[in-house]
Order: structure tokens, then sequence, then C-alpha cells
């Protein structure tokens, strides 16, 4: 008897918790964004007895791929690159989102708004560089390559992607038409071109955490980098600048693995982070703009100047092509391996 | 076993034959039992693996799925200006009897790998598709064209055609250079698609400079750890062995904080006055050759020191007592019967480093990077599985060769001391 109120009693205490408290996993990219969603999503939304489990991850769809074809699906909601939401919604990837559960879609950015995935804020690729070591501000893309003006090296992201745009850019091409020409056999011809002219100046970054490292330690004069990073960087003391010419913006975006045993428990937390409240505490924490068009009503002027989508910031940035990289994605990377080997 | 001596208090030897057999049997069939979980593990995690590594390479069943009557109507196709309006109209019966919009996904993958730009292109058809009429296929052609003027193009009908059979050679052939022309014909890749070859060369290169550093410091160090007396060469055998415990990320890290330019070997060496600019060390060619010297020294110096400790010192000395000069007793006597050693440890530093990823990756620039980092590429960031386990099936391909190029060379079995 005595043993059986003891079975009793253990099953109880592993059984309650469950009930009381449903468990998500949410997938994010880390770093200082993954702290900034800690903050604003996570935290708030386990005081409403949703509780998350944080994992990070690189972007890998393979492991998304691999759940999903194989049934076992583990990650309830994770954070995905355009080019990845508009693939892997059209290869079932990803669960078709029910806006009625989450917010009007009239709320949001028409970018924001996809079959499979809601956008969870609004980032940018610059130029960054070190206040305190460069004196003459760099404006311009055209600046970038002037090795003559601004001596010492320069870091690119690992790839193809962005570095083909901004270097067309840096030929002279507007950004409005920098897709245009990137899709002709030339346009293509000449951003490489182009790239191999600063070939010899470039250190090739990996992380997102590495650009503010190279500037803050003088390997590198100026370097492409993700804005949230910069802003991480400058509120531990730095003194980094982005000039916000021809940045490239995209949206990340909340996507539901298809098959996922919580889907319900996953819209929740999705339409959380979609509330202006939410978006705008963590516009707050790190400099990415809310998706939620109500949320900047809420944030002062400061803030708002740092964001992405501030007017003055987005007047001569170019929106990220998702269709055009789903489409030569492959390979223009494959020709970017072949032009680094040259 | 003679079965002529009678040996004496057993009446049969040949009883005595049998049980003996017998027994043997049991013997051998007890140690195979014991095995068995070894087998058994090892044909699931090892060779089941890689057989379907393998089949996934040469896998090509999306648009045989898919598109079953387009490739009929696409048979007789002459594959130069544009597809019999028959093609259009069965494409489009195709796509409209797909069960899941999944299965368009795939298709416009398989397809965009081989013609950029296809994803969109069947994407939208599939999206836009008219509403089932026994319309003629001239219209359905006309419709067509008139949502995507590319449709008109010869290069995603060729794609088409070329990928009916279930079955491909294409990612084999393009982990080499190579691609099937429009009529199934061999040529090499466009210039600026040429890569692969490249980057195995790059690979070989790489994996026989790290295995050359490896044998030049680690040599001398297990020629003296031999010679000490045990207890200090069990010391400084801790030494060897605490940085092979450690995480290879926290040695590229460490990696990182002492090459980078206000580094401390730059700093040093400045302070020195050997520079005036800081070197370039990290993200190039040198930062990943001296990193992955590091991380793969001790795969050199164990089998090394293991074979060296078996070398009786006797035979040095005879040489020198006979009159040969200490260097030259060096080289011709004692280097040879350490051969075994460096065989093994060449080999296997060689090969582990011929599968790095890691290390290219965070201390290496865009040409630094060896094949395994394209097939994590292929796999994770283009969700080309094909193309991916092509370029593992050529990296086995590679492997396997060296062994036997090794096992000719070497007329032995690998031996780790």
């Amino acid at each position: 008897m005595k043993h059986r109120s003891w079975a009793l009693a253990l099953a109880a205490g592993l059984a309650l918790p469950a009930v009381a408290q449903q468990q998500i996993t949410v997938v994010n990219f880390g770093g200082a964004n993954g702290n900034a969603q800690k903050k604003a999503f996570y935290e708030p939304i386990e005081k409403s007895g949703l509780k998350v489990v944080p994992v990070e991850y690189n972007g890998e769809q393979a492991k998304i791929k691999a759940m999903v074809e194989t049934r076992k699906v583990t990650w309830d909601v994770v954070e995905v690159e355009s080019p990845d939401v508009a693939r892997g919604c059209d290869e079932g990837l990803f669960e078709k989102l029910d806006y009625s559960k989450i917010a009007p879609k009239a709320d949001f950015l028409p970018a924001a708004v996809t079959e499979c995935g809601i956008g969870i804020f609004v980032w940018s690729t610059v130029m960054a560089y070190d206040a305190d070591k460069l004196k003459t501000p760099p404006v311009t893309w055209a600046d970038f390559w002037d090795v003559k003006k601004f001596p010492g090296k320069r870091a690119l992201r690992k790839g193809a992607r962005y570095n083909v745009e901004f270097a067309l850019m840096a030929d002279g091409v507007a950004p409005a038409d920098v897709y245009r020409t990137l899709a002709t056999k030339d346009g293509a011809d000449r951003a490489f071109r182009k790239l191999t002219e600063l070939k010899p100046h470039i250190q090739w970054w990996e992380a997102g955490a590495q650009p503010p490292q190279f500037l803050v330690a003088g390997d590198v004069v100026m370097s492409t980098a993700f804005n949230g990073r910069i802003d991480a960087a400058n509120r531990e003391g730095r003194n980094l600048r982005i000039a916000w010419t021809g940045g490239i913006y995209d949206l990340d975006y909340w996507t539901i693995p298809k098959g996922t045993p919580n889907k319900e428990a996953a819209l929740k937390f999705i339409a959380f982070a979609s509330t202006p409240e939410a978006q705008a505490a963590y516009a707050r924490q790190i400099a990415y703009g809310p998706t939620n068009t109500k949320a900047l009503s809420k944030l002062d002027a400061k803030t708002l100047a740092n964001l992405p989508t501030a007017p003055e910031n987005a007047k001569t940035a170019l929106q990220f092509d998702l269709k055009f990289w789903a489409d030569q994605g492959e390979a223009l990377e494959k020709r970017f391996a072949s032009w680094a080997a040259q | 076993m003679t079965a002529s001596i009678a040996l004496p208090g057993i009446p049969d030897p040949r009883a005595l034959r049998r049980s003996l057999a017998r027994a043997e049997r049991r013997r051998k069939l007890r140690a195979f039992a014991l095995t068995l979980p070894l087998l058994a593990f090892l044909l699931l995690t090892f060779l089941v693996p890689i057989a379907a590594l393998l089949k996934r390479a040469v896998e090509n069943p999306e648009v045989a799925d898919a598109l079953p009557r387009t490739v009929v109507a696409l048979a007789d196709w002459n594959r130069q200006g544009t597809p019999p309006a028959a093609a259009y109209a069965a494409l489009v019966a195709d796509l409209r009897a797909l069960p899941d919009s999944a299965d368009a996904g795939a298709l416009a993958r398989r397809l965009n790998s081989e013609a950029p730009g296809a994803r969109s292109l069947v994407m939208n058809a599939y999206k836009a598709l008219p509403p089932d009429g026994a319309a003629a296929p001239s219209d359905v052609k006309a419709r067509l064209v008139a949502l995507d003027a590319r449709w008109d193009e010869a290069t995603y009908w060729q794609a088409i055609a070329k990928n009916g059979a279930r079955w491909t050679p294409d990612y084999l052939l393009a982990s080499v250079d190579l691609r099937r022309g429009a009529h199934g014909d061999l040529e090499r890749m466009p210039a600026d698609q040429r890569v692969f070859g490249r980057i195995l060369l790059r690979t070989f290169e790489i994996s026989a400079v790290v295995t050359l550093w490896c044998l030049l410091l680690g040599y001398p160090l297990a020629y003296w750890l031999s010679t000490l007396p045990p207890r200090k060469a069990n010391v400084l055998m801790i030494l060897v062995l605490v940085p092979f415990w450690t995480s290879i990320l926290v040695r590229v890290a460490a990696w990182i904080v002492l090459l980078q330019s206000a580094g401390l070997v730059n700093r040093g060496l400045q302070a020195v006055g050997v520079i005036d600019q800081p070197l370039a060390l990290l993200f190039n060619r040198t930062g990943v050759i001296v990193a992955m010297v590091h991380i793969l020294l001790p795969f050199m110096i164990l089998p090394l020191y293991s074979v060296m400790k078996s070398v009786p010192s006797t035979y040095l000395r005879a040489a020198v007592s006979l009159g040969s000069a200490p260097l030259a007793a060096f080289f011709r006597v004692y280097v040879p019967q350490t051969y075994p050693g460096i065989g093994a440890g060449a080999l296997l530093v060689f090969i582990l480093s011929i599968g790095y990823y890691v290390t290219p990756a965070l201390l290496g620039g865009p040409d630094d990077q060896m094949l395994s980092y394209y097939v994590a590429q292929y796999a994770n960031v283009d969700v080309n599985w094909g193309m991916a386990a092509a370029l593992g099936a050529l990296l086995l391909a590679a492997t396997l060769l060296l062994y036997g190029v090794y096992r000719r060379v070497v007329k032995s079995e690998l031996s780790l001391g």
C-alpha cells in the first residue's frame, strides 16, 4: 500500500506541472537578437503560463526538413530568414498561418504578411565604421570601394548574398535598378568584376558578431554588418556608426514547422509576439524595426531614429528581393565560390 | 590432426576429431555472437547511412513523380526551340493533378537547381492554374506564355526533359564540374560554375601541407619523448593529450585570440621589433593551417611514439660503433624502423584533415574552404541534398582511393603501433 501511494505521488508530481504549464520550443538566431527576444517575448509570456524553451540555430533549413520528413517535429516556432520562408512554404515545411488567431493583417507592414510566416522585425545589412578611428565618414558604397580615400581592409560577409548588390551600387547602379541589373548575365558579370577590384582588401566575416569586433580591434576600416549588432556594440560603450545609404533591409519571420503537436500554443506565442506592446519592447532592446505598425507610436524619437524603418534611414535603402534569391541564390553562391578560388 | 597415430586411452580417434571440430565450431560461433552487436551497430550507423547517402546522390524522383504526362509529351521533342503545344497541355494537367502544393515545391526546387529561375516559373504557374476545362493545347500554351514569357524558352523545358528518369548522374557529374548537355552529351560546366575540381584540389593541398607540418613537428617530439625515462615521458605526454581532449571550438577561439592583428603573436613580434605592421595571420590560409596542425598533432605523435618505443636503441648504437656518422645512422638505421609509425600517423592526419569543416569555416577566407564546407552549404542553406550527397560521395571516393594507394605503396595493413 505504501509503495502504491508513493507511486501515485510521484506520478502526480510528474504530471501536474505538465498540465499546469504548457511548454513550447522557440528557435532563434541567438546572439544579441536572441537576448532581445528573451526579454521582449519569452519572459513576458511565461508569466501567462506558457513556458518557452529557447533554442539557437544558424538558419539550417535542413534540420526543419529532416524533422518534417521524419514526422518528429520538436520545434514549435522557428525564426526564419525571408528566402527560406518562401521556399519552405512552397515545399510544405511550414504550417499555413491562421491570421484570425494572430492579429488583423492590416496592422502589419505589407511585406510582413505571408502565407506561412509573419514578420518579426525589420533588420538591415549596412555599412559600418568606427567613428573614433575614421574622421571623415564614408557615405556611399562607392566610398566603401575607394581604397585611396579610405586606406585599409574592409570586411564583407563570406558569400554572394548582399555583396553582389553592394558591388553594383558601388558601380553606380541606382538601388531601384539593382535586382533588374543583377538578373541579366551582364549585370552579374559587372557585380563580380567590381568585387574583384576590392578583393585584395577584403577580410571576410562569417558570424554576425565579427564585424563590430573587427572594427573595434582596428582590423578593418569599414565593414558590412547587421545594424542590430552595431547597436548592441554601442550599448557596450563603442562609438560605431552606420552609413545607411544603400543598406539592404529584410525581415525575419515566425514560422511553425508542419506537424508540430503544439500548434495552438505556437500560434498563441506568435500572436503575443506580434502585439504592439511586445514589438515595441523588442525594438527597445535592439535596433530592429517593428513589423506591427501600431508599435511605432509607443517608441521614443531616439529609439526610432536608430531603426532601419526610420524614414531618414530607409530613404535610399533597398528591399531584399527574396524571389530573386530563391531563384538565383544557388547559382550565384556557386559562382561566388568559383570567383573566390581565382 | 593425423588419424593414423593411435593415442593411448582413446578408442576412436575419429570421434575425437569430430568432437574437436564441434568444439571449434561452437567457439567460432560464440566469438561471432560476441561481435554481433558491434556488427549490427556498424551496419546501422555506418554502412546503412553511407548507402543512403550514395542513393541520394543519384536519386531523382521529383520530375518523374510530378510530371509523368509532360515527360511522355516531351519524349519526341528535339530539345530545340519551343516544345509542341501538347507538352504545355500535359504540364498543366500534371500540375493540376498534384496532390499537394509541397509536391509542386519539390519539383520547383529540383528544376531550379538545374535551370536557375525555374522555381518562380513553376510556382507561379502552379498558383495561377487555369480552371479545368477542355481547352485546346494551343490555348493552354498561349495562357502559360502570357503568364510568364519564359515558358517560351527552351532551357526550362530541356531541364524537364532531361530529368524524366528516376535516376540521374547529374549530381555526381556536377561534383566533378561536368554536366549533360541538352541532348545528354557530356560537357564541361560553364567557366563561372566550374568550382569543385579546384575545391577538391585545395582540400588535398591543405591536407598535405598540414600532414607535412605535423610530421615535421611531431617526429622530433615523439623521438624525444621515446628517449625519456617513463616518468618524465608520461608527464610530457599529458601535455600532448590535454589539448587533444579540449573541444575543437575552444582551440579555434584561442587561435583567434592569439593570431588577430592586435593579438599576442603580432604584439610580441612588434615589441621585439621584427615587424612594423601586424601580419595577416587570420582569415587566410596561414590561420587555417596553424590551427589544423595544432589540432591534428596528437594524431601524428601518438602512433609515432608507440612505434618508437618498440625500436631498440641498440641498433643505433651498433651503427655508430661500426663507424657510421651519428646523423647518417639516425636516417639510415633509425628512421626506416619508424616507417610504420610515419605511415599510420600521416594517413590518420591526412584523412582526418580532408573532412575538416569548422576550423577553415571560422579561420579561413572563402578561398580556404574545403569540400565539407560546400557539403554543409548544400545540405543546410540550399537544401539541395542530392548535391550534398554527391559531394560526400566524391569525398568518400577520394579517401578510399587514397587508402588504396597507401596500401599499394606501404604493402601492409594500416597499423597503429
